[in-house]
């Protein structure tokens, strides 16, 4: 009854309050391009540009209350929200559900979820508060730490197994502890040994994902199976050209030779129909976005806002990066979205919620500078 | 001193940190740097040889249509075949305009203005279709001259196929169901099932009858080849190949032959029979007259043909066996008769004087026999249908013990058939009332109504099925089975079969007395009372019971021709039967719409068909048919 008698102009001034605009423009750009790719990708099933809608709106939802709450009090969920998400996955370790042959479901009540995706905000809120805590006295054992606390949750993950969702928690993981100091001494000797690692790391892998990175050197292998992906979607961005094959025209599209079209692999979709020029504004707009998120996390007036908003910004690029390597055929196949575009209410909302902290990092950056 | 210290160690840290936020820039920058570079390679170097590959180079994955499984009688005669045959389908997607096609075509082979307008309901009924057939059944000639000039017609072209056919035609027509095209309330229900792959190069689906129930074990399991198909759609090479399994056999309970006996003795009239195995619930014969001919549904029915079916006074397409609900009239008196003994309202010495009528209140309710027939008791009450015996036997047992008994044998509820679309028909009783009528006063049970439901009249309405599944339920001592038109189900290639075992659901408590006295007396009606005529000279013994029920209103729209509509309203003819007595091989319920006395029309086909199916005996002018049996070489994806 109370708002009932606010004046509008309020009201508004209120909504837009916290919301940083450029942020918002690049955002809804995105998704507007995912809107017009998925919807040719749904000639099938229209009911999906309806359902992208919905989880859209929540997501903005979403976004708008995370941009209310200011990093100080973000900082304060950092553990609950490691620990229970760590519990979670160990909850789905012992009774999770099956799909494809992987452990990622919980059953809460009616619905499923995936506590593997609430820890790609969870780690490096936690890593961010830990460093923010340690400040002043940061030591080599301090990152050796951080690296457990990055370790735990990555490794239930991996044994899902999930790869891609493994691989952007790892990531994200990582960009916090880059971005806290670790010297690039240690850098280099982790690089080093890592590669020496991926020669154990080769034989704990499952056959699939074994498969995957086999193909991802020669497709044509394994044309029906794990190539399949790799060669269809290169072969719909290929012929899409410099200007596309034109919006609802994708071949590769309409006669389903792209597999899981609307999630993982709608960038093929897309690629096909716009064509290098679509996939140059694409880039410039993600480009922008990181560039935005980079420059909020430089003007961060704390630790904790530098390094969440760091982390944040690197997550978008990762999807990125990953989403659009995987389906021009130059990195593996994981399962990661390609960010603000991909089916998926859940990709969606983790997004969402990002650009919600970043909005709060930005909106709060002079207030305890002394 | 401290202070600066730390002041100093922030900025540090700051610049680092803004230095490290440089380096994840310019990592961003060269990492779409080079997703730009291979973009570059694929859609501008490279793109000439994805372009070809996009269009030339396509794995197509074809399903491949199991064969669908036959339906064959108990004795194996086969109803329901596949045979190959060609279609000429038209490609929607892949023409300028489909009328434009139709003429070019036109002037290449025949196609008639049935053809045009079966193609314009099959646009309209099917989802998505990717090809829709303008000819079936090609003429080898006609397949020769399409197939000379495949190139001139761009999305058209020839398909071979397998078609359903019914070598009996209208013969068991409502039993075995007719094929109709996947439209899209199929779809939407193969989807909710989840078997919506299974149908990938399915076009048709069982819609009534056996074709319908049984559309899961017909149809099989749809394989799958992986194609190589060039620009032109064309298969350049096989990569993989999953084959079809066909679909089962489904071997009926009915009877062929029999079924062809009873459908002739009907003639032109319309009606309904049902024959059942006491004991098993068998049915041995299910006829619903007028039939339809079931092959002009299998390539997609013409509208004027449908137009003709559903708008026929006739209803050709309503299954009466099941689902046409009629009063039992006089054959409802030897259930009467049973429960009065069971609930000990009568005993068989008992007698009561028939003058004629019956007076309830200042009502007078009238026998069918002027003047009455004298001391009546209750063997005599059957066999001479004495309706005074049945009014006051109906006042003395009250509506609640009536339809407590008579639920018990089935009456009023459907029976559990295996075929779609049972009525449940009206066991009358004050509940019921309440629950049909709205008013108040119209829900009220008057005990006047009371007394015509003794003579099977009033609100009593039930299907001939029910009919004859109480028939048989007498006749097995009150063992009472689910009736089922399918044995069993048989797999084509190892002859393995599934059998239904006769379902008993319930066992209905008779005094084994009463029931043989019910029986005897039943067998009176056979021998000297109103069936005796129909069965005279019969070589077997058998039970009956005539009735004759009152066409009380005319149904809606049916007003045309006036001596039409007088003969609607005419009495149905009902007869209900079993044999031998001693130990009943089948009981039958037949009802011959307007056909006036239950002895006049529904005994005689009662006797035709027990005389064929006791003693062989075929009527006159109908050949024995020749028994076809399962034809070899009828299984091409096998």
């Amino acid at each position: 009854m109370e708002l009932a008698r606010l004046p509008v102009q309020r009201i508004v001034l209120r909504l837009v309050e916290g919301i940083d605009g450029t942020l918002l423009v690049l955002i809804l750009s995105l998704s507007m391009l995912g809107f017009a790719a998925l919807f040719s990708a749904s000639y099938d099933s229209p009911g999906r540009v309806l359902n992208q809608l919905v989880s859209l709106s929540l997501a903005l939802a979403a976004m708008w209350v995370t941009a209310q709450i200011a990093p100080q009090t973000l900082m304060r969920f950092a553990v609950p929200a490691y620990v229970v998400g760590v519990v979670l996955l160990v909850a789905v370790a012992l009774f999770g559900d099956v799909v494809n042959g992987a452990r990622r479901w919980l059953h809460v009540g009616v619905t499923r979820f995936q506590p593997s995706e609430m820890m790609k905000l969870a780690l490096p809120l936690m890593l961010a508060w830990y460093f923010h805590r340690r400040e002043s006295t940061l030591r080599l054992r301090d990152f050796a730490l951080a690296a457990v606390l990055l370790a735990v949750p990555l490794a239930l993950i991996v044994r899902q197994p999930d790869l891609g969702t493994a691989a952007l928690v790892g990531a994200v993981g990582f960009y916090v502890i880059f971005f806290a100091g670790i010297s690039w001494k240690v850098l280099g000797g982790l690089a080093g040994l890592f590669v020496v690692a991926l020669f154990p790391l080769w034989g704990m892998l499952h056959d699939y994902q074994r498969k995957r990175v086999l193909t991802l050197l020669d497709p044509t292998q394994d044309p029906l199976g794990a190539g399949y992906h790799i060669i269809q979607s290169t072969i719909a961005v290929g012929s899409g050209g410099i200007s596309g094959k034109g919006w609802l025209n994708g071949t590769q599209a309409h006669l389903e030779f792209i597999p899981e079209r609307h999630t993982d692999f709608i960038f093929a979709v897309y690629s096909e129909e716009f064509g290098l020029i679509g996939n140059l504004v694409l880039l410039v707009l993600y480009a922008l976005l990181i560039g935005r998120g980079l420059v909020i996390a430089a003007n961060a007036p704390t630790l904790f806002a530098r390094l969440m908003a760091g982390a944040v910004t690197l997550m978008f690029f990762t999807y990125a990066f990953v989403n659009m390597g995987m389906v021009s055929g130059i990195l593996p196949v994981v399962g990661v979205p390609l960010p603000f575009l991909s089916y998926g209410g859940t990709a969606l909302l983790t997004l969402f919620i990002g650009a919600g902290i970043l909005m709060s990092i930005q909106r709060h950056r002079k207030l305890v500078q002394t | 001193m401290m202070g600066t210290a730390e002041l100093r160690n922030s900025e540090r840290e700051l610049q680092q940190f803004q230095l490290r936020i440089g380096v994840a820039g310019i990592a961003m920058l060269v990492a779409f740097g080079s997703l730009l570079g291979r973009f570059f390679f694929l859609q501008v170097l490279q793109h000439d040889h994805y372009r070809s590959k996009a269009e030339d180079n396509r794995i197509s994955i074809v399903p491949i249509t199991p064969n669908r499984g036959l339906i064959i009688d108990r004795s194996g005669v086969v109803v329901a075949r596949n045979y190959s045959g060609y279609t000429l389908e038209i490609f929607p997607r892949r023409v300028r305009s489909v009328e434009a096609t139709i003429d070019e075509l036109s002037e290449l082979i025949e196609i008639t203005p049935r053809d045009r307008a079966r193609y314009k309901r099959l646009t309209v009924e099917t989802r998505n279709p990717e090809s829709l057939p303008i000819r079936t059944r090609l003429s080898d000639e006609d397949y020769a001259k399409f197939a000379a000039l495949p190139f001139r017609y761009e999305g058209v072209k020839n398909k071979a196929r397998l078609f359903r056919q019914y070598p009996y035609g209208d013969v068991g027509s409502h039993v075995i169901g007719y094929m109709g095209r996947i439209n899209k309330d199929d779809q939407a229900a193969l989807e909710s099932e989840g078997v919506d792959a299974n149908y990938r190069g399915t076009d048709y689906i069982g819609k009534s009858g056996v074709e319908a129930t049984y559309e899961r074990e017909l149809h099989g399991t749809t394989g799958f080849e992986q194609v190589e198909i060039d620009a032109a759609g064309r298969g350049i090479r096989t990569l993989s190949h999953t084959a079809a399994v066909s679909g089962h056999n489904v071997v009926l309970t009915l009877d062929m032959r029999l079924q062809r006996v009873a459908e002739n003795a009907f003639g032109q009239r319309r009606g309904a029979l049902v024959a059942i195995e006491p004991g098993t619930g068998a049915v041995l014969a299910l006829v619903s007259k007028p039939g339809f001919d079931l092959n002009l549904f299998v390539d997609g029915i013409d509208p004027q043909a449908w137009t003709e079916l559903n708008n026929s006074p006739d209803r050709p397409l309503n299954n009466r066996a099941i689902a046409g609900v009629y009063p039992p009239g006089s054959t409802f008196k030897p259930f009467m008769a049973l429960a009065a003994l069971e609930l000990g309202k009568r005993t068989p010495r008992s007698t009561i004087n028939d003058p004629g009528y019956f007076v309830f209140g200042d009502r007078r309710f009238r026998d069918s026999k002027p003047g009455g027939h004298g001391v009546v008791d209750l063997h005599k009450s059957i066999v001479v249908s004495s309706d005074t015996y049945y009014y006051m036997l109906a006042n003395d047992m009250g509506i609640d013990a009536i339809a407590g008994f008579m639920k018990q044998l089935g009456l009023g509820q459907p029976t559990g058939i295996d075929l779609q679309g049972e009525a449940a028909g009206v066991l009358p009783s004050p509940e019921w009332k309440m629950k049909r009528f709205r008013r108040p006063e119209q829900q009220r049970w008057y005990p006047g109504e009371t007394i015509s439901i003794g003579i099977g009249q009033g609100y009593n309405a039930y299907t001939p099925i029910q009919l004859a599944q109480a028939m048989a339920t007498v006749a097995a001592n009150g063992a009472m089975y689910r009736p089922r038109v399918v044995g069993h189900i048989e797999n084509p290639r190892t002859r393995e079969r599934r059998s239904f075992e006769p379902e008993l659901s319930s066992q209905v408590p008779l005094k084994r007395e009463w029931v043989e006295f019910v029986k005897r007396a039943m067998a009176g009606v056979n021998k000297e009372g109103t069936g005796a005529r129909a069965f005279a000279r019969a070589e077997y013994t058998s039970g009956g019971k005539t009735g004759t029920a009152q066409v009380i209103a005319i149904k809606q729209g049916e007003k045309y021709d006036e001596a039409k509509v007088a003969e609607r309203h005419r009495d149905h003819s009902l007869f209900i039967a079993f044999a031998p007595v001693d130990n009943p091989i089948i009981a039958l319920a037949v009802v011959v719409e307007n056909g006036g006395f239950g002895a006049r029309a529904a005994a005689p086909i009662s006797r035709t068909v027990l005389d064929y199916y006791l003693v062989g005996k075929l009527p006159q002018g109908l050949q024995e048919p020749t028994p076809e049996h399962e034809v070899e070489g009828d299984r091409e994806s096998d």
